[in-house]
């Protein structure tokens, strides 16, 4: 499992991808959206690799969790921030881990309070597997098997670092 | 009264929100943060979330307000919540029975939770102790007893103005203390807070007897009583809740307690006034006052959205965990 700390590798390997797809479907002048915050760090390596213009906007998906009622917030939400209108756009939304897919359902409903994207593309760095939704990313840096109770964690932004943990 | 511990659940998280004493700090914090949030989405693009979505909040209003109903009744809708207002003219024979059935037949129509506001002290704590387990109730003011939610968005300001640290603040509470049910709370609130000096400036008779016991430094001249202070805060003279004569007339009352430009200069020099409105201008304070560089009045409007988002957000929480 020694490969997942090639996070530069990995980065590289997703914006080869993400290059090629857009240009197979002539997606013009894609915007990128990073989801909170390991996602944002993401998504802002590949907005540079990429050489997007503009900066890419941010999503805090708390409000929009399903398990809000169960488990709470953090009391610190960020404030999402899009700078640019979403309307007829394509997104890139981008994040750092894909498990269960509930987060990516959360920023798909947040992404379309904001406007109609023309269309949107899942970029993950790790897929861990465990999806209970039909959600799949269309660009994956590394996909990994964990076993029951280990969770996987971006930290950063600088510098950025995977690391496997044990327990809840 | 039953203990206020009404309010917590067992797992120490905010189940109803009735009055701030009975709360510890780490609570308060809680609720600062979490509106610190909601502050972040009220100024961006998209203003509601979908959090309370699915849920009704009925705003319970046995006593007119249009500032605090508002911001409740716009707090909920932000959170994608079904708010319905209910108006009641109180009736001043049989209240205890006549606010149980109230609460009964609306009740029956599946509510999650009451906003209340209402003329007699203890009677958000009433109608908590009394309704079903999957219901909050949220104090909007009762009687001169407490008025939570305004204390919050309170303490928000300040916080928003002079930084997380209370301790280093000096902070004036000016005005009708008696009949204040703001300042009760706001007391408390600062307390809890550790803030470093609490003043109450008041006339001798609107000074109520647990100003001390609360730790309040009482001052009757209000030249002396705003010196050096951080934050001022205003009360409104409570016309309708004067009985007898307490003062000898509203101007006197502006001459001696009024506050003018001329007389915050005693203040420390980047001091804030604040007012829980609506403002008597040309009573309580100036017109020049009141829409001054030192004003944070409007800006409390603003802040009791996000505080009352949080605050209902917390309660709604707390009472799904029980459900589980």
């Amino acid at each position: 499992m020694s490969d997942i700390h090639d996070i530069p590798g990995m980065l590289d390997t997703m914006a080869a991808q993400l290059r090629e797809l857009t240009s197979h479907r002539q997606l013009n002048n894609p915007a990128m959206v990073g989801i909170h915050s390991g996602g944002v760090w993401i998504a802002e390596q590949l907005h540079r690799r990429l050489d997007l213009g503009g900066a890419p906007g941010s999503l805090d998906i708390s409000f929009y969790r399903d398990d809000f009622t169960r488990i709470g917030m953090n009391p610190v939400v960020h404030t999402s921030a899009l700078s640019f209108s979403i309307d007829d756009r394509h997104i890139i939304l981008v994040d750092d881990v894909l498990h269960t897919g509930r987060t990516i359902r959360a920023a798909l409903n947040e992404l379309f309070d904001y406007g109609r994207p023309a269309s949107i593309l899942l970029a993950v760095l790790i897929d861990r597997g465990g999806r209970e939704l039909p959600i799949e990313a269309n660009v994956t840096g590394r996909r990994i098997e964990l076993a029951e109770g280990e969770h996987i964690k971006l930290t950063g932004p600088d510098p950025l670092a995977l690391e496997i943990r044990r327990g809840a | 009264m039953k203990g206020t511990n009404l309010q917590i659940d067992s797992q120490g998280r905010l189940r109803h929100f009735l009055t701030i004493s009975g709360l510890n700090r780490q609570l308060l914090t809680e609720i600062l943060d979490t509106a610190e949030s909601f502050a972040g989405i009220t100024e961006q693009t998209v203003k509601k979330v979908p959090l309370l979505r699915g849920k009704t909040i009925v705003n319970l209003f046995f006593e007119a307000s249009t500032r605090t109903r508002t911001t409740f009744e716009l707090a909920a809708k932000r959170l994608s919540a079904d708010v319905l207002n209910i108006n009641i003219t109180q009736s001043s024979t049989t209240k205890g029975e006549t606010l149980l059935d109230t609460l009964r037949n609306i009740e029956a129509m599946h509510v999650d939770m009451f906003v209340v506001r209402h003329g007699e002290s203890g009677a958000a704590h009433f109608i908590a102790s009394h309704v079903a387990p999957h219901t909050s109730v949220i104090n909007a003011g009762d009687g001169r007893h407490s008025h939570p939610t305004q204390a919050m968005l309170d303490m928000f300001t300040i916080r928003r103005a002079k930084g997380p640290d209370f301790g280093r603040l000096r902070v004036a509470i000016v005005g009708d203390v008696l009949h204040s049910r703001v300042a009760r709370s706001q007391i408390h609130a600062l307390n809890l807070l550790n803030t470093g000096e609490v003043r109450i400036v008041a006339p001798g008779t609107l000074v109520p007897a647990f100003a001390e016991s609360l730790g309040v430094k009482v001052f009757h001249d209000l030249h002396a009583g705003i010196r050096d202070v951080d934050v001022i805060m205003m009360l409104r003279l409570q016309h309708e809740r004067m009985k007898g004569a307490l003062l000898p007339s509203e101007h006197e009352y502006y001459e001696l307690f009024g506050l003018t430009e001329k007389k915050i200069a005693n203040a420390s020099p980047d001091a804030i006034v604040m007012h829980p409105g609506p403002i008597n201008r040309g009573v309580e304070m100036d017109s020049e006052v009141a829409d001054g560089p030192r004003s944070v009045i409007l800006q409390q409007v603003t802040h009791g959205i996000a505080v009352r988002m949080a605050v209902m957000s917390m309660a709604m929480r707390s009472k799904q965990d029980g459900n589980d």
